[in-house]
């Protein structure tokens, strides 16, 4: 299981650093919207629930385009035939990639982060550690989620409309916790401490489901 | 199958609904504050609860169809998302006329559970277009049912964290502090939830025996006209291959 998560993951990396497609389409996506967002607010600068909510609403639609593109070259060059005729456990699918889109994630945010707060942010930004909460509590459950609905999306003739279509909505609560997180840091009151929980619970949710049905999307 | 008894469950849907709403209107006491336009609450509360209870049902169909891989619980869990979906638009329809009248809004969104409701709405909404637009008729009923699954899962979530997310500006009709509902719109509003359920099943079993008596038909033709049997429709709800 773990010799096959490794060489799935590492395929995955390999595709990415070799031609590199996700990661800089998801980073230069972000930034575009924080121009986008300085023209139609007409605001020099943002801060407090604005500010969560501009940075919150563009890591969002950019993990979108990641989630849409996660499964194109395995439908495409025959990554799942090949991943069936191997004889190992299907969920080692299902972690890599889950694995893989965390990782874009993260990679996607080293860049718009920093942007986000040079371009756009007011006050200089307070007590960061819980924008470092939001953001892996975020990711993990983006990841989960992504996986299941691009591994939904991609046998459909209208997968480029559906994943939004469907990861929006499903990524509502999570977007709710992360805002609360993380507006703190922009100069907003401090929310309820109970949204940390709120995320997990969701990141569990999502993850078992994503455990239990994910075998169901590979059969052939 | 489905269709045994259809027309007592039809005929004890409409005395139900029917009576419930005469209760609503004629036995239940006009609300202190909201007036007569409470009684919306006889009509779009049933529709909600009815609605997201289809939902749930979809999603253990799903996991049936899953287990046993019996198209029969695809088409179970086809039906139901679907007259919920029909049951939503209505929801959220009664539910902004409500909003209009009690706050002057036609949307407010510091009511929690019209607003999780509509996210609810947004996501099944897709539950039709992922359907038809995947070609091969396994493929489709399996990706259906693991939809149906997370989006069930998802319900109770969603509403779970936009009901800690807002402020508590809903009437709330159940709220144990006020003591609930006065025993008269209890009596009212228990039987029209009544008769929205049964409205459910009933709806539910009409478009099941449809369905199903499709299938039998095609079967039948086909075993009379051999070659001559007709080309399938280009449809991609799901069908009894079975029958």
């Amino acid at each position: 299981m773990r010799r096959a998560v490794n060489a799935v993951l590492r395929r995955d990396l390999r595709l990415e650093t070799r031609t590199p497609q996700v990661v800089p389409g998801m980073a230069l996506f972000s930034i575009s919207a924080f121009v986008v967002f300085h023209f139609a607010l007409q605001e020099r600068e943002v801060q407090g629930n604005l500010a969560a909510g501009v940075l919150w609403v563009t890591l969002l639609l950019a993990a979108v385009l990641g989630i849409a593109r996660q499964f194109v070259a395995d439908r495409e060059e025959g990554g799942f035939e090949g991943f069936l005729l191997a004889p190992v456990d299907r969920t080692a699918l299902l972690v890599a990639k889950v694995a893989s889109l965390f990782l874009f994630l993260v990679a996607l945010e080293i860049v718009a982060v920093p942007a986000f707060l040079v371009m756009l942010l007011g006050p200089a930004p307070t007590e960061f550690w819980r924008l470092l909460l939001a953001l892996a509590l975020a990711d993990a459950g983006i990841a989960f989620v992504g996986t299941l609905v691009g591994a939904l999306a991609v046998q459909s003739r209208a997968r480029d409309l559906l994943v939004p279509l469907l990861t929006l909505p499903l990524l509502v609560p999570l977007l709710i916790g992360a805002v609360k997180i993380s507006a703190p840091v922009f100069g907003s009151p401090v929310a309820a401490a109970r949204w940390p929980w709120v995320l997990a619970l969701y990141d569990l949710v999502f993850g078992l489901v994503a455990y239990a049905v994910f075998d169901f999307l590979l059969e052939d | 199958m489905y269709g045994t008894r259809l027309r007592a469950l039809s005929i004890a849907t409409l005395i139900t609904l029917a009576g419930g709403f005469a209760l609503a209107a004629f036995y239940a006491p006009e609300d202190a504050d909201q007036g007569f336009m409470q009684k919306i609450l006889y009509l779009h509360v049933p529709l909600a609860i009815v609605a997201l209870c289809g939902f749930i049902f979809a999603g253990v169909c799903a996991i049936q169809h899953l287990r046993t891989e019996d198209s029969r619980w695809d088409l179970r869990s086809y039906v139901a998302i679907h007259i919920s979906l029909i049951l939503g638009a209505a929801v959220l329809i009664t539910g902004s006329i409500w909003a209009r009248a009690s706050w002057g809004h036609w949307w407010v969104w510091d009511e929690p559970t019209l607003v999780s409701f509509l996210i609810v709405f947004l996501l099944y909404a897709t539950y039709q277009p992922l359907r038809f637009s995947i070609e091969d008729r396994d493929k489709q009923s399996r990706y259906a049912s693991v939809f149906a699954i997370t989006a069930g899962a998802f319900v109770p979530l969603n509403f779970l964290a936009v009901r800690m997310a807002q402020s508590y500006t809903h009437p709330r009709v159940f709220a144990t502090a006020n003591g609930g509902l006065e025993p008269h719109m209890k009596v009212a509003f228990y039987t029209c939830l009544l008769g929205m359920a049964l409205l459910y099943v009933t709806l539910w079993k009409y478009e099941m025996s449809a369905k199903n008596a499709r299938a039998q038909l095609k079967a039948l033709r086909r075993r009379l006209g051999g070659d001559g049997a007709p080309a399938p429709r280009r449809s991609a709800s799901p069908t009894l291959e079975s029958a």
